[in-house]
């Protein structure tokens, strides 16, 4: 029985370093290969010595697919295909191509260049990993080879962010990456048709929040903005630098217009201008209204908002920026909250998720004193607000995209195990498919039931259908008869007659031939007749027919009959049948030894 | 399988094809030659225009002053121009299922066929050919709406009359069915039928054939089709192109293995190198601009200006024309030099890295950005205002009858310093000056066509080895005027099969295996016996479902179980349910074997005799006679079931069952 197999290597009841393996009929695909934000350690990466124990990754893997260019999702592809070693093809679309070597320098820079690590990967790796890459567009059916196809969809979520369809013959896979299926301000939501995968993957981020209306939110982070700058505090806003924080720009720039703030809008790092640059080129990415008025106004041209310089965190009066990373772990953001931490009037919004760890983690966890490094301890007295404009499905969202996509199985993965778990129940109730949540390192096996497809010949599939009629009878089904011949690779199914030319074979003719002796005082025809009467009534649905040539024929069978040499009232018939009607003849003649009922006229 | 020709026009094809219960409409080109029967529209009054002579007949009979003017020895129709459609009484549009569009060019005709047809179906683009096609109609609707015409000619068109009329007028064929220009309303209700592919996107129709779109290289987001089922293969091939421009390359290898390929869309100028023609219109240019003159180049606000822009923001600085200003004037030009920019994915690989940087594919925003290239909607307006001369002035429609291009014509065309520079290849440019006669204007020919010539042509059929070609049968023969160049022409073995407006085509193929599913539960039930080395068959009884095209086979269900009946008796009577028949035996009984096998079975008393084909074996005991023939075998036994069958299990022992 074909099986397919699915082994988290990251993202296995955990949010990072997401990097899931699959194998479905006989190929082996890297779904995303990220890295994880809460460790400095060997567990920021995958741990990829699950394959490489048995061998190189190249002769292992097919492809490798990466969703987006969140970090958490591509942080681990230098390191994997140059410092691992892997040649094969590395899909991805357009924009995460574009923008993925950004994040990943800058990733690098931050890790090499500011904390000092070696053994890490390279600026040229990052290049050399690049090239292995093959852009995908959303619904192009590309074919990594003769067996193995996969097809992207839109997931909202990021920039580029795509959910990918992976088909080997009859047997599919889809894994969302993280997606969106609400629209935001500045993309659209998610779609997927009715593929009926084997097993849908998905992220489980918000598995158990079924979170308000975006508008509330949107309101509310206004507010938060709106009131701490009124008396004078500052906002900082760690973002990542493209995604989020372009919703959030175009929020507060729209704001801004309305109300006629002055108060300065940064956005840190240089990157925003750029960023910004990509959502123009990639505009056909981002949501139906924002492309439809894109020639009359490009929504990412902002006048309110910018460029932030490291001197401006002193400057006195309200101000809000934006700074990279998200986390607060390391770079600008972490500087900026580092200076503006012990002050109660200002304030920093999270608006987005934080893994365990990082200083964005602990500080939404309430904890008010933090270990820095060389032991100095920080005051945490600024107000600390979280709200949720990451872009990932809710719970809801979720069950909607199962709805969409109708799958056999279900796997979870990206979210904390207690509350997959919930949702798995949920699901499970649901939809009656199986969901399961393998850990890190653990595999799931899946039975598929592939139907077998083969070449009917038309002759005798037209036949069939004309027999069966414009409107078939569901409760008589019909059945038909062929023989599928196997040779090599190709199954075709044929009439039996076609199969005996096309072999090249000569027909068998089997006959049985049966005398029945039978008392009945009449002539010869009127017996005949008789038993044409009498096989009538009991045969109902059968052609049987008097012939003028002295027979009754029922189907093919032939019936005679002539009187006894002896004894004129006793007749003989004569039952001829082939074996094709082996189970009517044999039934005729049980039958007509037993005489004829006497009622007959 | 059939295929119907709606339009003899081979670059602006409109063919439809029926395959497998699906009636697919391969694209909608408009055949827009005919305007250049009518009169240019101007934008401002032209008292030029206004006083040509109307047309009388020589023998003063036929007067039609009102309708037809006379203009340098040819006569034009003074009316709202009108096109010429596909032909739409061949068959019932409202039966089209889907329309296939390759590119922008070649949807013009969309909204004439899916509106006031009954047309239901859905239409197929990609996104670019969606959002430039919608440009270029929003520019004709524009051009055409822009000057309204009151007057609408039609007594030329009487039979009688037309017959009188000088050529080309005379020769004009089909003149009643012309068309006035659509609606923007009629524009918007078309294109809302679009549903966006894109390439190598794999759709489903009605489950009972694919269609995909393919790279075709020759503008933004054109497309070849294949139109597939499990066993047969159509490829259209329209519009396509191997030059390095803009546009992705061409996709040839999924052309392979093609039953058949339509071949539309080759070149029109089959001798004009689209690279020299590049190079002859930057030195006429230049060459005009240097001595004082203006230059202007009607042309479409899509496709082949892209790669002229691209070509001058290269040219400009060594020709030392930085301070020449360029003008691209119309309606949609900002709309189509701002969605130029934004189809990263459609491009070919430079200009995708481009903006992987991220920078702009195309140069032409740094020639906006540098205010060497100014955009304009018309020439009313700002233009008026900042139009400084010499200059250059891209602007529509290439036939010269509507568009602001009439009004330079008619500003420029008195002075011989002036030059005007023709890139588009669709009309003739003899025909397209002809109502501006006489003329004192310079005027160059350098039509640019990217798309396939003949000999690029040949060797990609050599390539992909199509079983059958269909083409439109100007490609069967030299072209008219170059009568002994037999290169330039489609030659090949079997002959292609040519087409013109109104053919209908057998197309040559014949289906005779369709896919069905075995489902899991029978298919682990078959028994696959070895019949020759590896050739193994299995009977197959089983039920055929047929829902959507898509056919399944699932295991007969098991009868259920009779209710139980009082009278026993009765049930033994019950005659057998449809049961399967036998499976159809095959080989032979050998005489030896068999004798070897009765014996076992307790039937020793045989007596064998040989006939002309075979053996009667008597079997004395049981008086049964079994007749054993390489063939047949035919057992003779009375009143005796059990033997009978006995014996019927074992001949079959010896024979194959299929």
């Amino acid at each position: 029985m074909p099986e397919i197999k699915v082994t988290p290597l990251g993202a296995g009841q955990d949010v990072g370093r997401s990097c899931i393996l699959v194998s479905i009929g006989g190929k082996n695909i890297m779904l995303d290969c990220g890295m994880h934000m809460g460790y400095n350690d060997d567990r920021r990466f995958p741990d990829f010595s699950y394959i490489t124990q048995n061998g190189r990754l190249t002769d292992f893997l097919d492809c490798v697919i990466i969703s987006h260019f969140h970090l958490d999702h591509c942080g681990a592809l230098p390191y994997m295909s140059e410092m691992v070693g892997y040649d094969g093809p590395i899909y991805m679309t357009h924009p995460t191509k574009a923008i993925c070597p950004i994040l990943l320098e800058d990733f690098r820079k931050i890790t090499v260049d500011k904390k000092g690590e070696t053994n890490f990967f390279t600026s040229q790796m990052i290049k050399d990993c690049m090239k292995k890459v093959i852009p995908l567009n959303l619904h192009q059916t590309v074919q990594v080879d003769d067996e193995l196809e996969i097809k992207a969809y839109y997931a909202g979520h990021v920039l580029g962010a795509a959910m990918v369809h992976i088909k080997v013959g009859s047997e599919s896979v889809v894994y969302t990456g993280d997606y969106n299926m609400t629209p935001d301000r500045h993309l659209g939501a998610a779609w997927i048709d009715k593929c009926r995968p084997d097993i849908l993957i998905s992220e489980s981020t918000y598995a158990t929040t079924i979170r308000d209306s975006k508008r509330c939110r949107e309101r509310d982070f206004l507010k938060k903005v709106h009131e701490t700058i009124e008396r004078g505090g500052k906002v900082l806003i760690p973002v990542f630098a493209l995604g989020r924080a372009q919703e959030l720009c175009i929020l507060l720039e729209t704001f801004w217009e309305r109300m006629n703030l002055k108060a300065p809008i940064y956005f840190s790092t240089g990157l925003t201008e750029k960023a910004n640059h990509y959502y123009k080129l990639f505009i056909t990415w981002t949501n139906q209204k924002i492309r439809k008025t894109f020639v009359q106004r490009n929504m990412f041209e902002f006048k309110h908002i910018k460029a932030f310089d490291r001197s401006y965190a002193d400057n006195p009066g309200p101000m809000v920026v934006f700074a990279t990373p998200g986390m607060l772990h390391a770079g600008q953001s972490l500087q900026i909250f580092k200076k503006w931490a012990g002050n109660e009037k200002n304030m920093v919004i999270m608006p987005g998720y934080c893994v365990q760890g990082t200083i964005g983690h602990k500080i939404l966890n309430g904890q008010r004193k933090l270990e820095m490094e060389g032991r100095a301890t920080l005051d945490v007295k600024l107000q600390v607000e979280y709200m949720s404009f990451s872009a990932h499905a809710d719970a809801k969202g979720i069950m909607q995209l199962i709805r969409m996509a109708e799958p056999r199985n279900m796997v979870l993965v990206h979210g904390e195990a207690v509350k997959m778990e919930f949702l798995k129940g949920k699901i499970e109730q649901e939809f009656s498919i199986d969901c399961y949540m393998p850990a890190n390192g653990e595999t799931i096996t899946v039975t598929t039931n592939p139907s077998v497809p083969v070449d009917i010949s038309l002759n005798l599939l037209k036949r069939e259908m004309a027999l069966g009629g414009p409107l078939p009878d569901p409760k008589k089904p019909r059945t038909m008869h062929g023989t599928l011949i196997m040779k090599e690779n190709s199954l075709k199914l044929v009439s039996s007659e076609q199969a005996l030319k096309e072999l090249g074979l000569n027909e068998h003719q089997l006959r049985f031939t049966c005398r029945v002796q039978l008392q009945d005082p009449h002539s010869d025809p009127d017996t005949l007749h008789r038993i044409y009467t009498h096989l009538k009534s009991v045969l109902k649905g059968y052609t049987i027919q008097h012939l003028p040539d002295g027979t009754v024929m029922v189907e093919s069978i032939v019936i005679k009959v002539s009187s006894s040499a002896e004894d004129t009232n006793t007749k003989v018939l004569l039952l001829s049948w082939s074996y094709q009607d082996e189970d009517l003849g044999s039934f005729l003649s049980t039958l007509l030894k037993k005489g004829l009922p006497s009622g007959l006229c | 399988m059939k295929l119907y020709c709606l339009s003899g026009h081979p670059t602006l094809p409109c063919n439809v094809l029926k395959f497998k219960s699906t009636t697919i409409m391969l694209d909608c080109g408009l055949d827009t030659t005919s305007v250049l029967n009518f009169l240019p529209l101007p934008l401002v009054h032209s008292p030029r225009l206004s006083k040509l002579p109307g047309w009388v007949s020589k023998d003063g009979t036929v007067n039609l002053e009102k309708e037809l003017k006379e203009c340098a020895g040819r006569v034009f129709v003074d009316s709202q121009p009108e096109f010429c459609l596909p032909e739409r009484e061949l068959l019932d549009l409202s039966t089209i299922d889907v329309i296939l569009i390759s590119n922008y060019h070649c949807m013009m005709a969309l909204p004439y066929i899916t509106e006031h047809t009954g047309f239901t179906g859905t239409v197929y683009a990609t996104e670019p050919t969606l959002q430039i096609g919608r440009l270029l109609m929003e520019e004709l609707v524009n051009f055409m709406e822009r000057v309204p015409k009151a007057q609408s000619a039609t007594c030329w068109k009487n039979k009688e009359i037309q017959r009188m009329l000088p050529g080309p007028l005379k020769d004009a064929v089909d003149v009643w069915t012309w068309k006035r220009c659509y609606s923007m309303q009629e524009v918007n209700s078309a294109l809302s039928k679009v549903q966006l592919v894109g390439y190598s996107q794999k759709v489903e129709l009605f489950g009972a054939v694919q269609i995909s779109p393919l790279s075709s290289g020759y503008s933004l987001g054109s497309s070849n089709w294949i139109i597939q089922s499990h066993h047969e293969k159509v490829s259209y091939v329209s519009g396509s192109s191997l030059l390095t421009t803009h546009p992705q390359p061409m996709d040839q290898s999924s052309l392979k293995n093609s039953d058949v390929l339509i071949l539309t869309g080759l070149t029109q100028m089959p001798t004009a190198n689209p690279d020299g023609m590049l190079g002859e219109f930057c030195s006429n240019l230049a060459m005009t601009i240097r001595a004082g003159g203006n230059v202007l180049v009607p042309c479409y606000s899509s496709g082949v200006i892209y790669d002229l822009l691209e070509c001058l923001y290269q040219f400009i600085e060594s020709a030392s024309l930085g301070t020449t200003p360029f003008y691209f004037i119309s309606p949609v030009a900002n709309s189509s030099l701002e969605f130029s920019q934004i189809f990263a994915e459609w491009l070919c690989h430079n200009k995708q890295t481009k903006v992987y940087l991220p920078e702009p594919p195309f140069p032409h925003a740094e020639l906006i950005q540098t205010n060497k290239l100014k955009h304009y909607p018309s020439i009313h307006g700002d233009f008026s205002s900042e139009f400084r001369q010499p200059c250059v002035v891209f602007t529509g429609h290439p036939s010269l009858r509507f568009g602001d291009v009439v009004h330079f014509m008619e500003l420029w065309g008195k002075s011989s310093l002036n030059t005007i520079i023709f890139t588009e290849p669709d009309f003739s440019y003899l025909d397209a000056l002809a109502p501006y006669q006489p003329l004192a204007m310079k005027c160059v020919y350098c039509p640019i066509d990217t798309r396939l010539n003949f000999h690029q042509v040949s060797k990609l059929l050599k390539e992909v080895q199509p079983v059958h070609v269909v083409c439109p049968e100007q490609y069967t023969q030299p072209p008219l005027t170059q009568s002994h160049r037999s290169d330039l022409m489609l030659e090949l073995q079997p002959p292609p099969m040519p087409y013109r407006r109104c053919s209908v085509l057998n197309l040559p193929f014949r289906r005779r295996y369709e896919r069905v599913y075995i489902l899991p539960e029978l298919a682990n039930s078959l028994v696959p016996s070895e019949i020759k080395p590896g050739i193994s068959v299995a009977t197959v009884s089983a039920v055929l479902h047929s829902k959507d095209n898509k056919h399944t086979l699932q295991s007969v269900p098991k009868p259920p179980p009779a209710p139980p009946t009082k009278k026993r008796k009765r049930v033994m009577e019950e005659p057998p349910v449809v049961l399967a028949p036998k499976p159809l035996l095959s080989g032979a009984v050998p005489l030896e074997a068999f004798l070897a096998t009765l014996q076992k079975h307790g039937i020793t008393e045989v007596k064998v005799e040989e006939t002309a084909d075979g053996h009667i074996l008597h079997l004395q005991a049981e008086d049964t006679l079994i007749q054993l023939e390489e063939d047949g075998t035919h057992i003779v036994c009375d009143n005796n079931e059990p033997l009978r069958t006995t014996l019927r299990d074992l001949v079959l022992r010896f024979l194959q069952k299929l």
